[in-house]
């Protein structure tokens, strides 16, 4: 199962790269312990989190080519 | 102004609009809107809104014209260096269209001023710098029920949204259901230290125009319940669609007394904010005072020299965690050690603890600065 993963703002200069295609995640959660174990500033940085262009907070089901967005907040003006 | 001048002049080129016409015209015209933050995002917002009629405008924002706010504030020009934003914006927006009429607030937007400064406005734009005023004009805006225009830019990037705006069954969304705690101290930097592309706040400037458009005149769709983010080098949209917390953990205060006792610096930074450290002199005058109580955090030395009266313990740094419940009900509290630098941390921990119950403070320069100072006031004495 083949996942797509957005990665916007500050948070692609942790991952050093914008978008991400991974395989075999069911979950969000899964994906973020994922994330969070190979990039560990991950863990504490703040952001929102879409599935198929759909703001989540829990735990969410992913299905074979569903694009997952990071999506942190911006201060600037 | 009658509707045959309206049709003849100024705003031909829109009310010819199907749909807009004279109906959205005369909306506009009594249209009050306000813009907090006269830099990239509110300048050219500021500008379009004017521009197209829009009857009352209101400017808050504290700050000097400085050189490198010209490459994308373009109200202002190279003379206006120096010069409060709001009088130069003022005298420009003017000679754009002299029929708007405009509101200066040239101060910085804070939960003791915010209820009155945004109560008479139709609706808000965002168009601050810093997170500390988002979360703020977020809950002033729920609790006064009005309508949120965001935008926001970070090097290359722009995020854009109505918040606070009800569409059929769905009740409208704010920002704190899509961020509902700040990030830490330093994870985002703001315009000064990431950079910006000037074109970006423009370009997002001009959108929130946009929508507070559509907003007034009721034509079109507003960005309500969807976060739009736009990429100035792919020129790539992607939008979300945010839906309201069904369970908000959210902090947004309950009352207007509770929002203006919520302290949103604190909320804000999860790191060390620079308003919690004080100089030598201004603990010294604490002290004389007696109201303030005084942590020591070294591990040795002697016991300072204060009145009776005066609170002091001393807590190891490296006990602060277990030993922090000896510290009693006083409010403001001063932490010190030899030099300044570990009272910073301590202040970080204390005020997580205590949060914004108590105001803590590190001394700057530590003990050792405080020795000098008070040598020399006795020198000069």
């Amino acid at each position: 199962m083949s996942i797509n993963v957005l990665i916007f703002g500050h948070l692609a200069d942790i991952t050093g790269k914008d978008s991400l295609q991974l395989r075999d995640f069911h979950d969000t959660d899964q994906l973020i312990d994922h994330l969070n174990n190979l990039f560990p500033s991950m863990k504490k940085a703040r952001y929102a989190c879409a599935v198929d262009q759909k703001i989540i907070r829990t735990n969410t089901q992913l299905r074979e080519d569903s694009t997952v967005a990071l999506l942190p907040p911006f201060s600037g003006g | 102004m009658t509707g045959e001048s309206i049709m003849h002049g100024r705003y031909q080129r829109q009310i010819k609009l199907k749909d807009f016409g004279e109906a959205a015209q005369n909306k506009l015209l009594h249209a009050k809107v306000i813009v907090i933050g006269a830099g990239g995002l509110g300048c050219p917002a500021l500008q379009y809104l004017a521009a197209a009629g829009v009857g009352t405008l209101g400017i808050v924002d504290e700050d000097v014209v400085s050189l490198e706010n010209l490459h994308r504030q373009l109200l202002y020009t190279t003379g206006d260096i120096g010069r409060p934003k709001t009088e130069c914006a003022r005298s420009a927006l003017l000679a754009l269209n002299p029929e708007v009429m405009i509101m200066t607030f040239s101060t910085r937007l804070t939960n003791q001023n915010a209820l009155e400064i945004l109560q008479p406005y139709d609706l808000v734009i965002d168009g601050t710098d810093n997170f500390t005023s988002r979360y703020l004009i977020n809950d002033a805006c729920v609790l006064l029920n009005k309508p949120l225009i965001y935008g926001s830019v970070s090097q290359y990037e722009g995020q854009l949204s109505v918040f606070n705006y009800a569409t059929g069954k769905d009740s409208g969304v704010n920002y704190r259901d899509v961020f509902p705690r700040p990030p830490g101290e330093g994870e985002v930097m703001n315009c000064e230290e990431a950079g910006v592309l000037g074109v970006l706040p423009g370009i997002i400037g001009t959108m929130q125009a946009n929508e507070a458009i559509k907003l007034v005149t009721g034509i079109g769709k507003p960005l309500a319940n969807q976060l739009f983010i736009y990429h100035a080098l792919t020129s790539q949209v992607y939008q979300v669609e945010l839906t309201a917390s069904e369970n908000p953990e959210s902090d947004i205060p309950a009352s207007e007394e509770a929002y203006r006792e919520f302290d949103y610096h604190w909320f804000c930074s999860s790191g060390f904010d620079p308003g919690c450290e004080i100089d030598v002199s201004r603990f010294n005058e604490l002290v004389k005072e007696g109201n303030v109580a005084v942590i020591d955090i070294r591990t040795g030395g002697n016991n300072l020299g204060f009145k009776k009266s005066l609170p002091y313990y001393r807590i190891p740094f490296s006990a602060l965690d277990e030993q922090n419940s000896l510290i009693g009900g006083e409010n403001e509290v001063v932490v010190v050690c030899e030099s300044g630098i570990s009272s910073k941390d301590a202040v970080k921990i204390l005020s997580e603890k205590f949060g914004p119950e108590k105001k803590i403070y590190s001394l700057h320069g530590g003990i050792r600065e405080w020795k000098k100072y008070l040598d020399h006031e006795t020198e000069r004495t």
